[in-house]
């Protein structure tokens, strides 16, 4: 009976793991001065663009490989992926005007329940559908542009609105930051602009969809996100990809620009395939986010419910200068078989009368490792600054791990930081306790698993709270038997 | 309803129940008495298909069907409930949701569509009345911080809303003061039905003198070892086990 219920759980697919066969044009393998030069060709670059991938290129070479993750990492070899891929039709494919999109586009993003035809759409969302290295499609944006809101693909906001992106790329995450930073800045290709004007309130979600489709590719999406003084804007992020044995990199940058009174929500619902039960494939997501809280009384707040890749590695970050600016990180995390996170967040207080607010839930299954991994700090000049950590570590069975290494630096005597922190199981007992009353094991692993998120699961917007609720079952199957 | 033959079962590899034979017919209460360490609690637990048990031999058959070939949900689902004696807590998870998720699992298994949530908690709102809980109690997490005594209320709650034909009540007066347990015995009284049967498990006689079983069994060392009527319970009060064991030849 007991194996039964583990064999049936076991041959459970990844549910996303389709690929589509779509006419794809593909960069040959390997990374040189000449294939940056040759992306930013195709993609009809301004100078200055080129010049600051060559510098971040050139810089990247000097950098080595980071290895302090608490994470066992395959060794990458930076020759052997490629590092442009089109699926749209002759590379015409950026964002939203109505130009043809294969149908095979079409029907891949219906499967997964992103439909790009506007009437379709769901209520209140608009969409920027990301495949491989380029933006296929942008729904809503003339509806928006009465706003003054723009929302469009990075590649064309370049075109388009060059002396914004001029002044924010690379103004929150500079190339230098770290290696996968300089890497992405090399290299980036799609991904999502956004800019809301003075006063304006986005008047509907604004989401990006990822897919990785081609072989043998990475993705290096660039997402930048200005919120102008008194503007608000939720916004948020799926990722999907194919089942594959091999490793596939993902290494993003997301940039946000946050002024005087405005405030964002960013909220990642996070599934890229996690590799098979052994261990093999699965997208290794090596992510830098930060967001830059620039004015007074701005807030930001990440909220992320992480259950694919074979690998998470990434710190959504606050930067909080302006005066009484708050800014909050909201994170469930969860890994099952060979999967493995070190993931958290860093708050820099750096102005007056800031606040920050941390809650972290862990949830480690299989013989995954599950590492939370925070920095708080707290400058001279932040007088008054507040933050509150708490961070939960959920096991189920015995063969995995859960960590926790908070960090804290400060340097102002008038600071108030706390941290908090459990680690706890789920039972034989509570799932029997279960059983007996009717709810079968997977039920109730999805019981306790969403009662223990709830925190964080909430803090997401409505249709999205939903499919994390669902995802988080779903990740977890066959973690008990 | 339910017929036990001949049944053995072992906990790591430890045989703990020595061949049990009993049967129990609608509407009857029976009671179990034992001392510590005579299967009782075992008896019960593979009743309810925990998997720490194995059975190694004989049957149970549940109005006509083998319960050992079915997995505890549908057991459950069958009409079978245990109150637990220690009653666990589910941390995060209220027991609004709990209770709901168990009772549209058995409407499920039955072919209902669930029941609407306004229509649920009128339902609760009742219910709860029976054994006298607060409602405090129901919007928290899963026995969560409960008192001893508002855990065993919990399970009789929780034994209202799902309305098993069989239920086994393992030491629910253990913990309970002189109140509580008069409430909780009250509560599963008016639960009784000519169509419901149970198995009381325990050491005193305070809570039969409530529940009114009618055939008391001794377990002693994994086997029945007498079975007699109510006035059993009251010599055991008066003289203990040993008796009975000699009599056995134990």
């Amino acid at each position: 009976m007991k194996n039964g219920f583990v064999r049936e759980v076991a041959e459970k697919k990844y549910e996303y793991g389709f690929t589509t066969d779509v006419e794809t044009e593909v960069i040959d393998k390997g990374l040189s001065e000449d294939v940056v030069r040759l992306i930013s060709e195709k993609k009809g670059e301004p100078d200055w663009l080129l010049e600051f991938r060559l510098k971040a290129y050139r810089h990247w070479l000097t950098m080595e490989e980071p290895t302090w993750g608490h994470l066992k990492m395959p060794e990458i070899d930076y020759q052997a992926i490629s590092y442009y891929a089109d699926p749209t039709k002759k590379g015409q494919g950026t964002g939203g005007k109505e130009q043809e999109i294969d149908p095979e586009l079409m029907k891949t993003f219906d499967k997964l329940g992103i439909p790009l035809e506007e009437r379709m759409a769901l209520a209140g969302t608009a969409v920027d559908a990301v495949m491989d290295s380029v933006s296929v499609k942008t729904t809503f944006r003339e509806k928006l542009s009465e706003k003054g809101i723009i929302f469009c693909s990075i590649s064309e906001a370049v075109k388009e609105h060059p002396d914004l992106v001029r002044e924010y790329l690379g103004s929150v995450v500079p190339y230098k930051d770290n290696f996968f930073a300089a890497l992405n800045s090399a290299v980036f290709s799609d991904g999502s602009f956004v800019y809301i004007p003075k006063g304006v309130r986005c008047p509907m979600e604004l989401s990006t969809y990822f897919r990785i489709n081609a072989r043998g590719t990475g993705q290096f999406e660039r997402t930048l996100i200005v919120c102008d003084d008194d503007a608000y804007v939720s916004y948020l992020e799926g990722c999907t990809a194919p089942m594959r044995d091999e490793n596939q990199l993902h290494a993003a940058i997301v940039e946000i620009v946050v002024k005087e009174n405005a405030e964002v929500k960013y909220s990642t619902v996070q599934n890229w395939y996690p590799g098979d039960k052994d261990g093999k494939g699965g997208v290794l997501n090596l992510v830098t986010k930060r967001g830059h809280l620039r004015g007074r009384n701005s807030r930001l707040s990440w909220t992320q419910v992480e259950t694919g890749s074979a690998i998470t590695w990434k710190y959504p970050s606050c930067v909080l200068s302006g005066e009484g600016s708050q800014a909050e990180f909201y994170s469930v995390a969860v890994t099952n078989n060979y999967q493995q996170a070190d993931t958290g967040t860093k708050m820099i207080h750096i102005g007056k009368n800031t606040k920050s607010t941390i809650i972290s839930k862990g949830i480690s299954a299989g013989k995954s490792q599950n590492a939370y991994r925070g920095l708080v700090k707290v400058a001279s000049t932040a007088d008054n600054a507040r933050n509150y950590s708490s961070c939960d570590s959920l096991l189920l069975g015995s063969k995995c791990g859960a960590h926790t290494f908070p960090y804290m630096d400060v340097h102002n005597d008038t600071a108030v930081v706390e941290h908090e922190a459990t680690t706890s199981k789920i039972s034989e007992d509570q799932l029997f306790y279960c059983n007996q009353r009717g709810i079968n094991t997977e039920e109730a692993v999805s019981l306790i698993v969403n009662g223990y998120a709830k925190e964080v699961i909430n803090k997401l917007p409505m249709e999205f709270a939903v499919e994390a609720q669902k995802l988080l079952g779903v990740s977890l199957e066959g973690s008990v038997g | 309803m339910l017929q036990i033959n001949n049944l053995h079962a072992s906990i790591n590899g430890k045989e703990i129940l020595k061949g049990i034979n009993l049967t129990v017919r609608d509407g009857e209460v029976h009671a179990i008495m034992g001392l510590n360490g005579a299967g009782k609690s075992t008896l019960s637990n593979v009743i309810v298909g925990h998997p720490a048990y194995e059975v190694t031999k004989g049957e149970i058959i549940f109005n006509g069907k083998d319960l050992l070939a079915m997995k505890p949900e549908e057991r459950a689902h069958e009409g079978i409930f245990l109150s637990f004696q220690q009653p666990v807590e589910i941390p995060g998870v209220s027991m609004v949701n709990f209770i709901r998720a168990a009772f549209n699992a058995k409407r499920q298994y039955q072919g209902l569509e669930p029941m609407s949530a306004g229509d649920f908690l009128k339902l609760m709102r009742e219910k709860r009345k029976i054994v006298e809980m607060d409602s405090r109690l129901t919007s928290r997490s899963v026995n969560e911080g409960f008192s001893g005594g508002e855990k065993k209320r919990n399970e009789i709650f929780q034994m209202a809303m799902l309305e098993p034909t069989f239920s086994i009540l393992d030491e629910t007066d253990s913990g309970l003061d002189v109140d509580a347990l008069r409430i909780v015995a009250e509560g599963f009284n008016k639960l009784r039905t000519p169509q419901t049967s149970a198995i009381v498990i325990t050491h005193y006689q305070r809570l039969l003198d409530y529940l009114k079983p009618d055939i008391i069994h001794v377990l002693i060392d994994g086997r029945i070892v007498k079975t007699a009527g109510p006035e059993l319970a009251l010599e055991i009060e008066n003289r203990g086990f040993d008796w009975i064991k000699e009599e056995a030849g134990l």
